[in-house]
């Protein structure tokens, strides 16, 4: 069998189990967060918080909740980090400085899980296990929380009241990912990942002498790190290590468990507003865009262009033997459509043209089907975007899903596609003209250029993934990225909230003859074109002096 | 502005204790929980898959070692010990540079673009040692037929395989060194090499670990009388 064969079979394989899991985890998600019952184990946890779970929350109360936990979460993530060196259960590492525990705490509060540090050197347990991978839990489930709170907004009138923040921070963790977390570590146990507590311990080499390794609670973190898209790998070469990712089924398992919950919320969100194929449009889009990319990926890489891949007649460089190209491209699109920023192979030594997917991919905004929670939130304000357009070309008050979309709306969807290619080219532009972020570079030219747009990319829309021949722990980029993570977690999400607010004040608007038909393939196909035309023009001055510039000349 | 700041403390309270909760539940009952069932079941497997000869901890079948010569004395990098199958390049590998009491590989990738000068040196270099050390006397290797992986190093540069075609063009060299027939080195290769899992899942690939494990046995059986 040809390996490009082989990759189409597990693309297909794939859809295929996304496919049988989308209805009963989307439904399951719906009821989740529609239910009024709550679990014993949930009593007592709103019992320890002190919050009532059936208080509604109108969009800055909800909001006030987010800022806080995730205030809480970078403090206390700091600290652990500053004070490991005195934490028992640390295999003796010292304590983190001050600019990279302060960036390791953003990253993991922010989901985005951008690894300035070396994880077998300088995390021990208790950091990894109790600080770290807790985060791969609650910043997953705040921004499935935030997603929910924007679909009751379509979903209600004529209240403002989104639900409860606590109530859904602890159901999205108790109920949805814990229980897959659970039985996807034990997934990863059976194929190969460590589960273990083990000091620094010494162990035989073939000819002879021992090399010491890190023992660790790694299947157990790395089923969340990839079911809630976050990406921060236990070791520094993340999923392509043997450890985090033995063969080619935990490979194709890990990318199952990335698309899991962002495809499987398009039908939580239909089933809340009450028509599934509202929801089916969205995926509609999201599939189409995931699947051109794959291929696309795909083609660069069999093809290979590059002088230094035409020398060795493939473009392996980077790639693991068991995953191949075809495990490496699935698995490069997923990390980057998604806001995972695990790596199974390094995205730097991809062909020029296959980096540049990688990076268009996170500047779409990370939509298709993007983070847990954030995807789905990501696709609606482009939706927002798109109905608008719409409605400018036939000169009437655009309207999605019942609620009119005035001027109000508008301005916050607005703001929320301005900041990150705000951000992103911001600092990119900063750390080019300083004198000193250069000195980071591996590589010269265009990629050494792709490098540093590659990071802020990357931090501002949560992904965390590298082209990670870039030294990133300097003061600098420990400093300026964590900012940019932060703002480019939390500011989108300001937006969010405040529409869902808007949205749910406004009686429905009934439809009529001349409302614009969401639920259709042409809406999917508007929707595709909009993400492309809004988001993807922002940054193509910054990708044609970077990647295009490098795949074109090879 | 005292009641505004009450709220605030409150709020952040109430954030405390939601994360120090969810710690408990996520950051410690369920790692154990996962590590027991995984150490009663998969003990193996979660201690990291290590391989056993006669009673001797050899390495782990998931990670990749080098099977080099011992360094002599001024020599920076050692020469590849040449009767063993040699894995892929590893030139992404670091070691550790804090905590330094411990000697930790540190897995990792180079990073290098396709265009990068030093990536094109490297894999020249490479590809012109895989030439030179696996033609054997009336059997030059041809260059075109050295495979991408010979000359690459991997992401985590802990690679245990190498592909079917690079155990291959090693055999020859192998068989010479070791004073085996071609034969049944070519054998032990084909005996080792994993096909695609399910039949399409991942690429086909020989476990070096393994290979030079039974290619010791070989040599032992046929220096025994």
């Amino acid at each position: 069998m040809s390996p490009v064969l082989a990759g189409a079979l597990q693309m297909l394989a794939l859809v295929a189990a996304l496919a049988l899991a989308h209805r009963p985890l989307g439904d399951h998600m719906a009821r989740v967060y529609s239910s009024t019952r709550h679990l014993r184990i949930e009593k007592w946890i709103y019992r320890a918080i002190g919050a009532d779970p059936a208080t509604e929350m109108r969009w800055p109360a909800y909001l006030r909740g987010v800022l806080a936990f995730s205030a809480v979460g970078v403090l206390f993530l700091y600290l652990l980090q500053r004070l490991q060196g005195s934490l028992p259960g640390s295999l003796g590492f010292a304590s983190i400085d001050p600019d990279q525990a302060f960036n390791t705490a953003a990253s993991f509060v922010a989901n985005t899980n951008w690894q300035s540090y070396y994880g077998e050197q300088a995390m021990g347990h208790v950091v990894q296990t109790g600080g770290l991978a807790v985060q791969n839990f609650v910043s997953a489930a705040v921004g499935m929380a935030v997603a929910v709170a924007l679909v009751r907004g379509f979903a209600r009138s004529r209240t403002g009241e989104l639900g409860n923040f606590w109530s859904d921070l602890v159901r999205g963790t108790v109920r949805v990912l814990l229980p897959i977390s659970v039985v996807g570590a034990l997934v990863l146990v059976a194929t190969g990942v460590i589960q273990n507590f083990s000091g620094i311990h010494e162990v035989g080499q073939f000819g002879g002498g021992t090399q010491q390794w890190n023992g660790g609670a790694v299947a157990s973190q790395e089923a969340v790190k990839v079911l809630g898209t976050n990406g921060g790998g236990y070791f520094n070469a993340n999923s392509a290590h043997p450890f985090e990712n033995p063969d080619g089924l935990s490979n194709l398992f890990e990318v199952f468990l990335i698309l899991l919950i962002p495809s499987a919320m398009t039908r939580t969100f239909g089933r809340m507003v009450g028509s599934l194929k509202q929801g089916y449009a969205i995926l509609a889009t999201m599939a189409t865009i995931w699947l051109g990319f794959t291929a696309l990926m795909m083609w660069t890489e069999f093809s290979h262009h590059g002088p230094a891949f035409d020398l060795a007649g493939g473009a392996t460089e980077g790639k693991e033997t068991r995953f191949g190209i075809a495990g490496s491209s699935i698995f490069a699109v997923a990390t980057t459509l998604t806001s995972t920023g695990a790596v199974n192979s390094f995205h730097s030594s991809y062909t020029g043209l296959g980096g540049g997917i990688t990076l268009l991919g996170m500047q779409l905004g990370e939509i298709a089907p993007g983070g847990v929670g954030s995807g789905l939130y990501g696709m609606l304000i482009m939706a927002v975007v798109a109905v608008f357009l719409a409605g400018l070309m036939v000169g009437r008050t655009p309207e999605y899903l019942g609620k009119k979309i005035g001027t109000r709306e508008i301005k916050l969807a607005a703001c929320y596609i301005l900041i990150t290619p705000a951000l992103v080219l911001g600092f990119t532009a900063a750390a080019m003209a300083l004198p000193t972020p250069g000195d980071s570079m591996t590589n010269t030219g265009a990629h050494g250029f792709s490098e540093i747009l590659y990071a802020y990319t990357s931090g501002a829309n949560n992904n965390g993934s590298a082209f990670a021949g870039l030294n990133a722990d300097t003061q600098w980029f420990n400093t300026t990225l964590g900012i940019v993570m932060l703002l480019g977690r939390f500011l989108p999400m300001v937006f969010v909230l405040a529409l869902a607010g808007s949205l749910a004040r406004q009686s429905p608007v009934p439809a009529t003859a001349g409302t614009l038909g969401t639920q259709k393939p042409l809406f999917s196909g508007l929707l595709l074109a909009t993400v492309m035309i809004v988001t993807g023009l922002t940054y193509f001055p910054a990708l044609a002096l970077g990647p295009l510039a490098e795949g074109l000349a090879s | 502005m005292n009641t505004s700041a009450g709220t605030t403390a409150r709020l952040l309270g109430a954030g405390l204790r939601a994360l120090l909760v969810l710690t408990a539940l996520c950051g410690v009952l369920y790692p154990l929980a996962v590590t027991g069932v995984a150490q009663a079941v998969l003990p193996g497997k979660a201690n990291g898959s290590e391989v056993t000869v006669d009673g001797e901890v050899v390495g782990s079948r998931l990670i990749g070692q080098r099977y080099d010569l011992p360094a002599k004395e001024g020599q920076e990098t050692p020469e590849p010990d040449l009767t063993r199958f040699q894995p892929r390049p590893s030139n992404g590998l670091g070691t550790n540079s804090v905590n330094t009491r411990y000697a930790l590989i540190l897995s990792g990738a180079t990073n290098r673009a396709g265009d990068d000068e030093e990536l094109i040196r490297r894999v020249t270099d490479a590809k012109a040692a895989v030439v030179a050390d696996n033609s054997v006397p009336g059997h030059p290797v041809d260059p075109a037929d050295v495979p991408p992986d010979a000359v690459t190093s991997s992401g985590s540069g802990l690679d245990p395989d190498i592909s079917p075609a690079y155990a291959a063009l090693q055999v020859r060299r192998v068989a010479e060194r070791n004073g085996l027939p071609v034969q049944e080195v070519a054998e032990l290769v084909r005996d080792h090499t994993e096909g695609r899992i399910l039949g399409f899942v991942g690429e086909p690939r020989v476990n070096v670990l393994a290979l030079n494990t039974a290619l010791r046995e070989l040599v032992e059986e046929d220096a025994a009388p």
